[in-house]
């Protein structure tokens, strides 16, 4: 069996991080919740680089995005489930 | 567990070193010059070139001779000969580096000039390299070693895989006496009151919250912008990470899960309070951490990447880890353990952590580091402001 399309670190997470090499927009994507070792599918509406967050729910424009069960920043443009979650639509609340 | 332990050089004040180094260290950016000659006449020495000590004044001069005396008395040097361009400061370092036992001696460069300072240097340092390879190694225990931990060019990777297993290190070897520091002070913002709990008692968590407060301020007073060219880097952002909260929860993956710090150290701070985990108030770039722990007195440094940090020191060797299948693929040879495993689900943590333990043993008791191979020697002074 090959391994999950992305990881997400805890149940409360609003964001998984793709850990495969290629992801393209409309693929079918296998997730793993590592803190409950549950499996989650997710369509990719964007392109995702290896590394870079996939939304697992729809966010709205000023919700906290939640990673690692905590706070990591704000979003500042809506985001679609399935959608490329980084720089372009989630800033840090601290500097 | 419990039959673990290493070789090294049980140097004269007791403490155990894997590397034996003579270092040629320079007390100022002057004497760089004539450092470099007396490594390059006599073989088997290195010299540790740097960019400042000159007219530095306060807590950063006393910065300044914190980090070269430490660097001396580390060890993984057996002797050290110091040059600078006059002998009162050199004095200073030579002094402090004698305490420890390790032979050492100074040499000004004022009233004798390069050649000549070069001349007599070079005859010491030939009596010390001869004399340090005759040392050997002995065995010695979990409890004698010292190990440090800093992550660089991170990616979401590092939180996932790479850090988890130095934490899975760390929370293995604390019950057996290691000594350990993590730092990086500005990267654990976001992360800063989870950090604060894991102090091992309320006063502990206060001097972690004033060390973080001031690091803080200082970043909030000289900013002009969000940092988002900084911190995350332009590497972070590409390997996925999108703010420095982001990265400060990954980044506090390497202090394990049962763990607590038990004090907090200045900068170059050797560690007073026993066997244990320390956090070090250190910048986030890897070789200004890297040469403040060190400077500390440890042996060892594991480093996880994501996007493929490259640095290495000249004292302390630079072990390297990624779960990043890219970076193994074009930069593995840079890489001293491959934790990609634990992505593709072929390799748990439990499995991961034990094989950087095997790979840091094997690193003490002599397997060059790839930093080491690829001749990595960065030796970066922090300076904390301006010189008078």
């Amino acid at each position: 069996m090959s391994g999950p399309d992305f990881l997400v670190h805890s149940t409360e997470d609003t964001v998984g991080v793709v850990v495969v090499e290629t992801v393209t927009a409309g693929n079918d994507l296998t997730g793993l919740i590592m803190d409950k070792d549950e499996s989650v599918t997710i369509k990719a509406v964007d392109d995702i680089p290896l590394g870079h967050k996939v939304a697992m729910n729809a966010i709205s424009n000023g919700d906290t995005i939640i990673k690692y069960g905590h706070d990591i920043g704000k979003a500042v443009a809506d985001i679609p489930v399935g959608g490329h979650a980084h720089t372009q639509n989630i800033k840090t609340k601290k500097w | 567990m419990s039959d673990l332990g290493f070789t090294g050089w049980r140097r004269e004040n007791g403490r155990v070193g894997i590397r034996n180094h003579v270092i040629i260290l320079p007390l100022d950016d002057l004497s760089n010059a004539a450092c470099e000659a007396v490594a390059n006449n006599i073989k088997g020495t290195i010299a540790l070139p740097h960019h400042y000590g000159r007219l530095q004044f306060g807590e950063d001069l006393e910065l300044h001779f914190r980090t070269l005396i430490g660097t001396g008395c580390n060890a993984n040097v057996a002797a050290v000969v110091v040059i600078g361009i006059e002998p009162k400061w050199t004095k200073i370092i030579t002094d402090g580096i004698a305490k420890t036992g390790k032979p050492v001696e100074g040499f000004s460069i004022e009233q004798n000039g390069d050649i000549s300072t070069i001349a007599s240097a070079s005859r010491k340092a030939k009596e010390y390299v001869q004399w340090a390879s005759e040392l050997q190694r002995e065995e010695a225990g979990m409890d004698e070693l010292w190990v440090s931990v800093k992550c660089g060019e991170s990616d979401t990777t590092s939180g996932l895989a790479s850090n988890p297993t130095v934490g899975n290190f760390i929370d293995k070897v604390n019950p057996l006496g290691t000594y350990t520091c993590f730092g990086e002070t500005s990267e654990i913002t976001g992360a800063e009151l989870v950090c604060a709990e894991r102090a091992k008692d309320e006063e502990t968590k206060a001097k972690f919250l004033k060390t973080w407060n001031a690091y803080n301020d200082f970043i909030m007073e000289c900013k002009t912008d969000d940092l988002n060219d900084s911190q995350p880097t332009k590497g972070n952002i590409e390997g996925g990470l999108t703010t420095i909260e982001e990265k400060a929860f990954g980044n506090l993956e390497k202090i394990g899960k049962k763990t607590s710090y038990i004090d907090v150290l200045e900068p170059a701070e050797a560690p007073s309070k026993g066997a244990g985990l320390y956090f070090m108030d250190t910048s986030s770039a890897a070789a200004e951490c890297v040469t403040l722990q060190a400077a500390a007195g440890f042996v060892v440094h594991l480093f996880p990447t994501g996007q493929g940090n490259i640095i290495g020191n000249p004292i302390e060797p630079v072990l390297k880890l990624t779960a990043n299948p890219r970076t193994v693929r074009t930069m593995g040879e840079h890489v001293d353990l491959d934790v990609t495993g634990i992505l593709s689900g072929d390799m748990n943590l439990d499995e991961a952590g034990d094989a950087l333990i095997d790979i840091t043993l094997r690193t003490c008791n002599g397997r060059l580091t790839a930093a080491e191979a690829l001749g990595h020697r960065e030796f970066v002074m922090t300076k904390l402001y301006r010189s008078a």
